[in-house]
């Protein structure tokens, strides 16, 4: 019996106003390069569209760049509204300009990896690709 | 022993290096009509005969945060200790075109910059701050043009004449389209925007910089210095073209227009970028235009030490950085200079981490000696070659640019966007393959990292701007503000130049939310090309 494993679907996202863009086109550009289905989901998304593309896209996991120093609320915010629509099983990640003092109230929230800058590509691929259940 | 370091050398930007330049790279460099004298055309050694031994550079530190009030005493911080001319960062919201209490703006009020939703706050923001002697930079361009009115609301009612206010407007929506990505319409009515502010500055705010053309943004975004350069004189060119286009003289505004530049790590290119910089913008003015005002043809600009060259890892190391990257841009004779503070990849800058990038520029002007001649690295083969080579490189994108009918058309088509990422990607795969060595990053590593100290910005200002905000609606004259909001619309429909509609709105209380939200039902919305 062979066993046809569906590929990874990730969401990579701007949530918020920043329009810092360089960083997550290059891990959207690793992880595509890496065979892992990449929706990007374009500039200056709302908490809610990103939830509502996630669900929509049926996707694996969220990975979110915030560099505007809103991350406390929108990451929150993110997974709040994945609990209210049944969807909690989809793994939130992210990076951006998070100080690391942010980063354990953010994990103790769900987030389960932040990437800072300086990162190397290799590694969010890594963590991308173990999330295979 | 023969045997190099490398196989290659290149530059920063992949410009192919020798090892030693000679007479031979510059055969057909003519000191006279490629270098010139300061202050004289082409300007490749300075826009000024005696630059900084007749005037040092302005140390414009870029600050805001929190409320108003907080960014005040900022202001009053940074001149005490000696600066001599401000530059406001407003928070996402304010550069987005929303007011602090708008749903968007949730947990974003107040943190990577200042909030500024009305008049009254641009007021509190310029509390005690003598408007008639410091000159103000305002890093803003989707609502530029309200913005500015606020500020020229602000000094009317403090009975400043406008002619005696001088400043910048960065004002610069092409880099938005190309690069940081905060517009608020289309390409088309942001650029009658743009030159609605040039032409009433030419007429009531002489002093004024009504635009700011800026790489910074360009560069921080992932490109070459040949890309910055190309990109942000092409954009310039393009600002001048729609000005004369609605009928205005090259001289009566092209003078006023100045320049940002950012300045990374290759201590030479960059200081041959500024070079190149001037002697390419004057060129090309003079061919395609052909402004009698010699000052029509000056680059002048403002420096931004490198963002994106900043590390998390061992932060104290940022602080050597920035040094070199100052001294490149003085070197290069910039006008104006920010250096950025070490716990910038982190959070805002604390005051202790802003004053010692503040002393930093204060070491270079007076105890290293460089500023003692002017443009001391001209006639170096190296640097002289990497000038020619910088403006050809821009040349060639020029030629590209013009071919595909100017930059709103390329960036339509994703052009720009997609040169830098793609150079973007390559000097990331140059550091995650070793080429390139990051200082902390890649090489050098420490176990247990330096933690310093990082500024905090806490909820309360989000809660004082919505409750302030509650107020002012429930004070103001509705009925005025509406009016001038439904002027507004109308003249925007047209092509009455806006500000004077703006200034009207402004001083009615209109908020910036709203005066962007009126114009957005006339001037439309836009989605960027996605280039990935």
């Amino acid at each position: 019996m062979t066993v046809v494993t569906k590929p990874l679907r990730v969401l990579i996202g701007k949530v918020g106003l920043d329009g810092h863009d360089r960083g997550v086109k290059l891990v959207a550009r690793a992880l595509r390069d890496a065979g892992v289905e990449v929706i990007y989901s374009g500039l200056h998304q709302t908490p809610e569209q990103i939830v509502n593309t996630a669900i929509q896209e049926d996707v694996n996991a969220i990975g979110l760049s915030v560099l505007s120093g809103a991350h406390n609320y929108l990451f929150p915010r993110v997974l709040e509204l994945l609990k209210e629509q049944g969807a909690g099983e989809i793994v939130v990640f992210g990076g951006g300009i998070i100080p690391d003092e942010d980063m354990p109230k953010l994990k103790a929230v769900g987030v389960r990896a932040l990437f800072r800058s300086g990162t190397a590509t290799d590694e969010v691929v890594k963590f991308v690709k173990e999330l295979r259940p | 022993m023969t045997q190099e370091r490398r196989e290659r050398f290149t530059s920063l930007s992949g410009l192919p290096i020798a090892r030693v330049h000679s007479p031979d790279d510059l055969k057909a460099w003519d000191p006279k009509s490629d270098l010139g004298q300061p202050g004289e055309f082409p300007y490749t050694r300075g826009v000024h005969p005696t630059m900084y031994r007749g005037r040092l550079w302005t140390m414009r530190q870029f600050a805001g945060f929190g409320t108003a009030e907080d960014t005040n005493r900022r202001f009053t911080y940074l001149l005490q200790h000696g600066q001599t001319g401000l530059s406001v960062a407003f928070d996402m919201p304010t550069l987005m075109g929303l007011d602090s209490d708008d749903p968007r703006a949730r947990g974003e009020v107040g943190y990577c910059g200042v909030a500024v939703s009305s008049l009254e706050d641009m007021a509190r923001l310029f509390d005690g701050i003598p408007l008639e002697q410091v000159t103000t930079s305002m890093t803003i361009n989707g609502p530029a043009a309200v913005i500015f009115a606020m500020y020229l609301a602000v000094a009317e009612r403090r009975g400043i004449p406008f002619e005696r206010l001088g400043g910048t407007l960065q004002n610069d929506i092409l880099k938005e389209y190309i690069a940081q990505k905060e517009w608020l319409f289309p390409p088309e009515p942001h650029l009658r925007l743009i030159v609605d502010t040039i032409s009433h500055c030419a007429k009531h705010v002489p002093k004024w910089h009504p635009v700011s053309i800026s790489g910074y943004h360009i560069r921080e975004a992932g490109s070459t210095a040949v890309q910055e350069l190309a990109f942000t004189l092409y954009d310039g060119l393009s600002y001048v073209e729609a000005a004369v286009k609605a009928g205005l003289d090259v001289d009566a505004f092209a003078p006023q227009l100045s320049f940002f530049f950012n300045v990374h790590n290759d201590f030479f290119e960059e200081i041959a970028k500024y070079r190149a910089a001037r002697r390419l913008w004057a060129r090309e003015m003079e061919r395609r235009h052909h402004p009698k005002d010699p000052r029509s043809l000056q680059l002048r600009c403002h420096a931004q030490t490198a963002g994106c060259s900043l590390t998390a890892q061992q932060p104290m190391n940022n602080v050597v950085r920035t040094t070199l990257q100052a001294l490149a841009a003085v070197l290069g004779g910039t006008q104006s200079l920010h250096t950025n503070s070490m716990d910038e990849t982190l959070a805002l800058p604390t005051e202790e981490a802003v004053k010692l990038a503040l002393r930093t520029q204060q070491i270079i002007a007076h105890e290293s000696e460089v500023t003692n001649t002017v443009d001391p690295l001209g006639g170096s083969y190296y640097v002289e070659s990497l000038t020619n080579r910088l403006e050809e490189g821009a040349r060639e994108y020029f030629r590209k640019l013009d071919e595909m009918g100017g930059m709103v058309r390329a960036i339509e088509q994703g052009y720009p966007q997609r040169e830098i990422l793609e150079a973007s990607q390559r000097y990331q795969r140059e550091v995650e393959q070793k080429e390139r060595i990051i200082v902390g990053v890649n090489e050098c590593l420490e176990p247990d990292e330096q933690r310093i100290p990082i500024l905090k910005i806490g909820p309360e200002v989000e809660k004082a701007q919505v409750d302030r905000l509650a107020s002012l609606r429930s004070r103001r004259d509705p009925f005025k503000m509406a009016g001038t909001l439904e002027v507004l619309q109308e003249a925007a429909a047209g092509d009455e130049n806006l500000m004077p509609y703006l200034l009207e709105a402004v001083k009615a209380e209109a908020t910036l939310g709203e005066i962007c939200a009126a114009l957005k039902e006339v001037f439309g919305t836009y989605k960027e090309p996605v280039v990935l």
